[in-house]
């Protein structure tokens, strides 16, 4: 086959790109330049698509760069700073993924006669029946099978993830042997766009006016202000203005409209159910048991899912309205779908 | 360049001239003296800059004296800006579609950038009022003979009655880096006080360039240290480099009127092969308007990242506007400040002329250009 395997100059599509061409896949690199401003992060950087260029001169492929930045900046920056002006807490990863990786790039992929775009994710595509659904990597600790959720039929059908039946300490491992130079790089950690000097707050700052909140207790008691209601997530228990040496309290709900951020005990953040929106299928949509995973690497916890509402078998942690809420089959190895947590 | 290939990038670089080469290598081997140093082997070394210098001053119409050798285009131009304005004080002035190197120049001091029509040309009223109105003085204009990307060539001595009447006492630069194969240098040097040039534009190698700066231009060295470019600019002598690119510069000033017209044709008769063959592709700069190595388009209806993708496979080199460090094509400034929109310029094509092309490149690549956009536009690629 063909294929356009996506270099982001890390070490897991470094390995990814190697165990294609051992397979005897005709295989050309592309890194995507992405975000165009100021970025510390250590992913899609620069120095990043040099590290992919020459692993890709070290494995004797063609290496290329698209500039998306545009398609980045609609589909995944200015959402995310839309979403924090309303209250949300998205996950721009998986916008990224769902949007560029899996849209845009595989279009492209596609019109210029590739057969299928690979990508270094933790995860494997594997047929259940005569379906393809996204498996969890085979190292538990490293699995990214929630971040890649979004997959279905037609996207299953031309993607590949060639690290994702190795562990990290196997790929690291093989790179080692191979002499790429991404062998011992740290992974990369936090979102490309905001830089660990500015932080979350910089970012936000200067593109959405702040609204001071005010902190109340379940009964409605005024316990404090907060600078930046943008800035609050549901769940959150520092930063939010209240002196120490209390109880430990936790925002368990924010009034956009009335600029009003709820606090509670632990006790308080537990529902009994979910609401999921923007729902999509690996293949058909699934009412039923399944186990239900809200964060990159939080546990998949059982319930039955109905239409749009997922019913915990024990009452769970309330979910920031936001996050990407994951499928997976009962027996928690392969995607059902996903969505939006409401 | 390697069999097969199909070379239409010379705006980026163009083959060394095989004279050129052959005049590095003594330089390379046992002519390696110092020119700088005091003995008779630095003697003869020396010899050959100055006869070099002597050269190039005779096909840029200028004195020996004014000849500044620099490490190419870029140390040339941004000797311009940032020396005039560093000794001169005031601001310096550009059109929006000049090249990086003065346009971040210009920019990195605060300088006025100001617009151009739709084919690229300064606009000579901009500039007058500019010009008579800036709150700091203008000390340096710096207007490209021809622009890197559209190939557009520039009225130099218009633009230089517009700054003389306006701003007598401002220093006139130009960035003739793009020129050299087709406008006759002499022809533009007495419009201006600042040239640049750079070597491998032309047949030389990279790594070279010239600053053309007239007695009485002041400007701040941007490199200090031995003084070896009489205080203009320091750094031991690129020997080698400066003697290939006089060699290269000559041979380019002696074939330069039989060359514009061989590849206008050849250009003029690519551009209507894309024509002929494609709906929706129009001529970026009409051809009188433009040097005859430049034939950009604009391509409706696909990505020109993808096109290239699909030209590289075809073994036919071409660009899109220029690149940044990461290697991705960056939307062109050029397009933009001629009022391109936005989904005519995602098409937009370079393809540049040179010394080495030939009908049948022509040929080649019309077939191929056809062939990918025809694919592009019905969608997955066979």
């Amino acid at each position: 086959m063909k294929v356009l395997m996506a270099l982001s100059g890390g070490v897991d599509s470094s390995v990814a790109a190697a165990e294609l061409i051992d397979s005897g896949h005709h295989v050309v690199g592309v890194t995507m330049r992405l975000w165009g401003g100021e970025s510390d992060t250590g992913c899609c950087s620069v120095a990043d698509v040099d590290d992919a260029r020459r692993v890709a001169q070290q494995l004797g492929i063609d290496h290329l760069v698209f500039n998306f930045t545009d398609d980045f900046n609609a589909h995944v920056v200015d959402p995310y700073v839309q979403a924090h002006s309303h209250g949300l807490t998205p996950n721009p990863c998986i916008e990224c993924n769902r949007h560029l990786k899996f849209e845009r790039l595989s279009e492209r992929a596609d019109l210029l006669g590739f057969d299928a775009v690979a990508t270094g994710h933790h995860a494997r595509v594997e047929g259940v029946g005569d379906r393809l659904f996204v498996h969890r990597g085979a190292d538990a600790a490293k699995d990214q099978s929630y971040v890649v959720h979004m997959l279905a039929q037609r996207e299953l059908r031309r993607t590949l993830f060639p690290v994702g039946h190795l562990t990290k300490a196997q790929v690291r491992q093989r790179a080692s042997d191979l002499g790429l130079r991404t062998a011992a790089k740290p992974d990369s950690q936090d979102v490309c766009f905001i830089t660990q000097t500015g932080g979350r707050e910089a970012f936000l700052g200067s593109r959405i006016p702040f609204r001071r909140g005010t902190v109340v207790d379940s009964d409605g008691a005024r316990l404090g202000d907060l600078p930046a209601i943008e800035m609050v997530t549901v769940g959150q228990r520092r930063g939010i203005g209240l002196p120490g040496g209390g109880p430990k309290r936790y925002v368990t709900a924010i009034d956009r409209t009335t600029a009003t951020v709820v606090v509670g005990d632990e006790a308080d953040l537990y529902v009994p159910q979910l609401l999921v929106d923007r729902l999509v299928w690996a293949d058909q949509p699934y009412t039923g048991e399944v186990l239900v995973q809200c964060s990159a690497h939080g546990a998949a916890m059982p319930a039955r899912l109905d239409g749009h509402t997922v019913h915990w078998q024990q009452p769970q942690r309330c979910v920031a309205p936001g996050q990407s809420v994951v499928f997976y089959d009962v027996g928690n190895s392969y995607v059902l779908g996903g969505g939006i947590a409401a | 360049m390697q069999n097969g290939y199909t070379y239409l990038d010379h705006a980026a670089t163009t083959p060394m001239r095989a004279d050129a080469v052959a005049a590095m290598l003594p330089f390379l081997t046992e002519q390696f003296a110092n020119p700088s140093g005091s003995h008779r082997f630095a003697r003869q070394v020396r010899q050959s800059i100055d006869e070099a210098r002597d050269d190039i001053a005779d096909v840029l119409g200028c004195r020996p004296g004014e000849v500044i050798f620099t490490s190419g285009g870029t140390e040339a131009d941004n000797t311009a800006i940032f020396g005039t304005v560093d000794r001169r004080g005031g601001v310096a002035l550009c059109p929006a579609v000049e090249h990086h190197a003065v346009l971040h120049a210009v920019e990195a001091r605060n300088g006025l950038v100001i617009g151009v029509d739709a084919i690229g040309r300064v606009d000579h009223e901009a500039l007058a009022s500019s010009l008579a109105t800036a709150a700091t003085p203008v000390s340096i204009v710096s207007v490209m003979a021809v622009n890197n990307e559209v190939g557009t060539i520039t009225d130099l001595a218009g633009v230089a009655a517009i700054v003389r009447r306006n701003a007598p006492t401002a220093s006139i630069h130009t960035d003739a880096v793009q020129a050299a194969n087709w406008l006759d240098l002499r022809a533009i040097t007495p419009h201006v006080d600042l040239l640049s040039l750079s070597a491998h534009k032309f047949g030389g190698p990279k790594g070279v360039g010239i600053l053309m700066a007239r007695a009485g231009s002041a400007f701040a060295p941007l490199l200090v240290g031995g003084g070896q470019e009489r205080e203009r600019r320091s750094g031991t002598h690129n020997v080698a480099g400066i003697v290939a690119m006089t060699v290269a510069l000559r041979a380019t000033d002696n074939e330069r009127s039989a060359e514009n017209v061989r590849i206008a044709r050849l250009r003029d008769c690519l551009v209507d092969g894309l024509q002929d063959g494609l709906e929706d592709v129009t001529e970026t700069v009409d051809r009188a308007h433009k040097v005859a190595g430049s034939a950009h388009v604009c391509i409706g209806g696909i990505e020109n990242e993808a096109l290239l993708y699909l030209l590289d496979e075809a073994e036919v080199c071409a660009s899109a506007a220029s690149a940044c460090a990461s290697g991705a094509m960056e939307p062109s400034h050029v397009l933009a400040a001629m009022g391109v929109p936005n989904e005519r310029a995602r098409g937009a094509l370079r393809l540049t002329l040179g010394r080495t092309s030939t009908e049948a490149d022509v040929a080649r690549a019309t077939t191929v250009i056809i062939d990918a956009v025809r694919r592009l536009r019905t969608g997955r690629a066979a």
